[in-house]
């Protein structure tokens, strides 16, 4: 059987809920409308379709579009030695769906990892704690509004944080983002050619104390 | 001399039984459970694994792994960055293998990009002649750090001398012995230097020999076979349930190696078996990694000897960086590089997975792309991270001894677990 007979099997059974196959690069991912129904979908897979191995589940912040999160799950079997991607959204507001802990053992850990990372919750989950970061942690970090370097984070007793010194670079591209010039400490810029040397320093100096915020620098 | 007593080691599953029906019928008896912390830092956790063991006298009753003291936050760096500058990160990984993890990655960024089929030829056995490296590599650590917590120091040495031959063959390919960055997305950073070949030819002869030193002193060893013979046992069911892969999922019995399901680079052109086990204990994981080295050796040997001539990169501009030479004479090379060192490759919108076989298990990227140089998403599927999530079904009902048996028959790297 190909992954797209699977497929199509998968949307005979729930027609209603599954979207067209799409292929892209020889994979075949169905999109499923309402995340609620992503356990039933799963279990119905693993059961009538042999999909008996859970490769991996993964999260996409769709940061500034409605619905906010997509869960990714990439499902294979070994029977058939087909892969099929299954994919549903998620709002920020519910930030939840159904766990598939029931169906694949494997899904416990990817789930966590969910929760800690992205902060989507798993209805059902029978472990659901933090796993990456540690326990009381306040942030999601692999969101898209959490900054690269890290945001504060004092947690009494267990753990403190502080953002890392990136300043911006040198080593991060970002589309939008500060362009070369910018980011080059020994670039020469015309409005400063007339100043001296300590002039341009101070000015310098100037500039980076003005980008540090007060309230990240925080001893522990 | 005495005759050898047999002491008979009954299985897991039973013992818990066991354990659970005398704490049944004869509560009084049935003491308080201690709480061991084992780890983070414990010779046998390899790394920063931290397990908190409950125990009923010397029987573990429960396991509760905690991870996460590596965690750096790749998944969050690749989103800012194009994608070949995260190469580098990627050595970081299974830190024990980055050959592997390189050519896992830039396999994945060519599928996204769709030029993973125009690879050079030479390209392909280079990448192949890597991965094999680094899983002898990795699999002569593993197996040398699993004896040595069982007990039997001198193969540790012996499978480090020979890692040194790899890191030293490394050195003269990529320029540095542990953090190689080798692979670039449509092609490899350099060509094989001069002389190369022969050395790598020499080390698969000098290799198979420690193989052969390796397996005397451990496969019919006594102390050995007592200390991971029906310790651990992985059944087949469970193991599949848990997406187990890699060497620890064969020893389960699963004939499933991503070489041979789904080949990419030149596997399909090459000869080599895949070692599957029969119980799914420690004893079997250690088998099929020992068979797999000498299967590694003879994929080696095969693309040695057949490597072809030719370039080692797309000949596309807008993929790899033009030569030096160009850059410096020619306008649109020089564009190109420009393009190419400021915004990246231009890879179109879309989402791929793509899962490597590396040593440690299937090593897998998901990229989301909303096109341009940098990726949206960047998922790693860790293997160890996956295999150590077997460990409270697994550890239960063993001796507190046998955890260091088992800990050393998954061969994880915290690296790659934590990301």
């Amino acid at each position: 059987m190909t992954p797209l007979e699977q497929a199509n099997k998968l949307r005979a059974q729930f027609s209603d809920l599954l979207s067209e196959p799409a292929e892209f690069r020889g994979e075949v991912t169905v999109r499923l409308s309402d995340a609620n129904r992503i356990a039933d979908v799963c279990a119905f897979a693993k059961q009538a379709l042999g999909f008996d191995y859970l490769v991996d589940i993964s999260s996409v912040d769709n940061y500034g579009e409605d619905p906010r999160f997509t869960l990714v799950y990439e499902v294979y079997s070994y029977a058939h030695r087909t892969h099929v991607r299954l994919k549903c959204d998620v709002s920020e507001e519910i930030s939840e769906a159904p766990t598939v802990t029931g169906v694949w053992k494997t899904a416990d850990w990817h789930e966590r990892e969910i929760y800690d990372m992205m902060g989507v919750r798993f209805r059902g989950h029978p472990d659901l704690r933090r796993i990456l970061m540690w326990d009381g942690y306040p942030h999601f970090p692999l969101r898209k509004d959490f900054p690269l370097a890290g945001k504060p984070s004092d947690v009494p007793d267990v753990a403190f944080s502080r953002p890392a010194p990136l300043e911006g670079g040198p080593f991060v591209t970002v589309p939008g983002g500060k362009d070369t010039i910018a980011r080059e400490p020994r670039v020469r810029i015309p409005q400063e050619d007339s100043l001296d040397t300590n002039a341009r320093l101070e000015r310098r100096l100037d500039v980076k104390e003005a980008h540090i915020d007060p309230n990240h620098i925080q001893r522990p | 001399m005495a005759a050898v007593q047999e002491i008979h080691v009954g299985d897991s599953a039973a013992r818990v039984q066991q354990v659970a029906q005398a704490a049944d019928e004869l509560p009084d008896i049935h003491g308080e459970k201690m709480v061991l912390n084992m780890g983070p830092s414990h010779p046998s956790t390899h790394g920063v694994l931290r397990i908190v063991l409950e125990l009923d006298g010397e029987i573990i009753t429960k396991a509760t792994p905690d991870v996460g003291y590596l965690h750096r936050g790749d998944e969050k760096i690749a989103e800012n960055m194009t994608y070949t500058q995260f190469i580098p990160y990627t050595d970081r990984l299974d830190y024990l293998a980055p050959l592997a993890n390189n050519v896992a990655y830039a396999l994945a960024v060519e599928k996204l990009m769709g030029i993973d089929q125009q690879l050079p030829p030479r390209c392909q056995y280079i990448r192949v002649i890597c991965c094999e490296l680094a899983r002898i590599s990795a699999h002569l650590l593993g197996i040398g750090a699993f004896a040595m917590d069982v007990g039997a120091l001198t193969v540790f040495l012996h499978t480090f001398t020979q890692r040194e031959k790899i890191y030293d063959l490394c050195e003269s390919l990529t320029g540095a012995r542990f953090t190689t960055t080798y692979t670039r997305i449509g092609g490899v950073s350099r060509d094989l230097p001069p002389g190369w070949v022969e050395q790598c030819c020499k080390f698969c002869d000098e290799v198979v020999v420690n193989f052969d030193e390796t397996e005397k002193l451990l496969t019919r060893n006594r102390i050995f076979v007592d200390r991971t013979k029906d310790i651990g046992v992985l059944p087949r069911d469970v193991a599949i349930d848990y997406g187990i892969t890699g060497p620890n999922l064969r020893g389960s019995g699963v004939d499933y190696d991503l070489r041979k399901a789904h080949p990419y680079l030149v596997y399909n052109q090459l000869e080599f078996d895949v070692p599957v086990g029969s119980v799914g204990d420690c004893y079997d994981r250690y088998l099929v990694r020992m068979e797999e080295m000498r299967q590694s050796v003879r994929i080696l040997r095969q693309c040695l000897k057949k490597l072809p001539d030719g370039p080692v990169n797309i000949p596309d501009g807008k993929t790899v960086l033009p030569s030096k030479d160009k850059v410096l004479s020619s306008m649109e090379e020089l564009i190109h590089q420009f393009i190419l060192v400021t915004q990246g490759v231009n890879a179109p919108p879309g989402e791929i997975y793509f899962g490597a076989e590396n040593p440690k298990g299937e090593l897998g990227f998901y990229i989301h792309s909303k096109g341009g140089g940098t990726p949206n998403r960047l998922k790693i599927r860790a293997p160890s991270f996956v295999n150590l999530s077997v460990l409270p079904v697994l550890l239960p009902g063993h001796m507190m001894s046998d955890v260091v048996s088992i800990l050393g028959s998954i061969d994880f790297v915290m690296g790659e677990c934590d990301r």
